[in-house]
């Protein structure tokens, strides 16, 4: 713990990245592991990383009709998003980016469709055990 | 005869009452709306895009505003448009 900054709270992130649709499948993998690296080095932690690949926007940005989507969601102390933006606006193939603050509930629900649990609609009063079902 | 009809009619006849207009997320316990989930937001735009008012949505201010948070973000990240046409 000698090299630990002082006690940093991890907090959990999610960052959408959208890539101009012309870049080829190892620029996209490249790209993807490089932003990866600069959070883990950071003393961050990546809790699921989602490439969405190839969508249609919903309006033309940059003259582009499709976009490479990439969503990835992380654990990190908090400056490092200053960091990651940083860098994240030097890259040219990127059009545009968002990241976003995961509050507890946002942490749970996607915990909850990754592992593919069917929540069956909980009374007004449960909060925890949630009914569940495995997926078939 | 005829003015038998009438008054019948002129007096107030019960029409279906509406079904009562309850917030769907505090009803089903739902604590958390995801901006990514485009077709679950549809159902709060109109057929133009524009975010539906509470009193149509029947959304509690707290989801509303949660909603509308949400469907910003999404708007960013063009899950959905700003503004269109037929939407729906």
């Amino acid at each position: 713990m000698a090299t630990e900054t002082t006690n940093q709270k991890l907090q959990s992130y999610e960052l959408m990245v959208i890539f101009t649709p012309v870049l080829a499948e190892e620029e996209y993998k490249a790209a993807q592991q490089k932003f990866s690296d600069i959070i883990t080095t950071n003393g961050g932690s990546i809790v699921h990383s989602d490439a969405m690949g190839l969508r249609s926007l919903a309006y033309p940005i940059a003259k582009k009709t499709t976009g490479l989507y990439w969503l990835i969601e992380y654990q990190s102390p908090t400056d490092v998003n200053v960091k990651l933006e940083v860098q994240l606006g030097r890259d040219e193939s990127i059009m545009r980016q968002m990241i976003t603050r995961l509050d507890k509930y946002a942490v749970e629900y996607n915990e909850r469709r990754r592992s593919g649990v069917k929540l069956t609609h909980t009374p007004k009063n449960a909060t925890e055990g949630v009914e569940t079902e495995e997926e078939a | 005869m005829a003015k038998q009809n009438d008054i019948k009619y002129l007096s107030t006849t019960r029409v279906d009452r509406r079904p009562k207009k309850y917030c769907r997320f505090k009803k089903l316990g739902i604590k958390y709306i995801d901006y990514k989930d485009a077709e679950f937001l549809k159902k709060f735009l109109n057929d133009q895009g524009k975010m539906l008012p509470r009193r149509l949505s029947g959304n509690s201010l707290k989801y509303q505003r949660k909603v509308a948070v949400a469907i910003k973000k999404a708007r960013q990240m063009a899950l959905l448009p700003y503004v269109t046409d037929l939407m729906k």
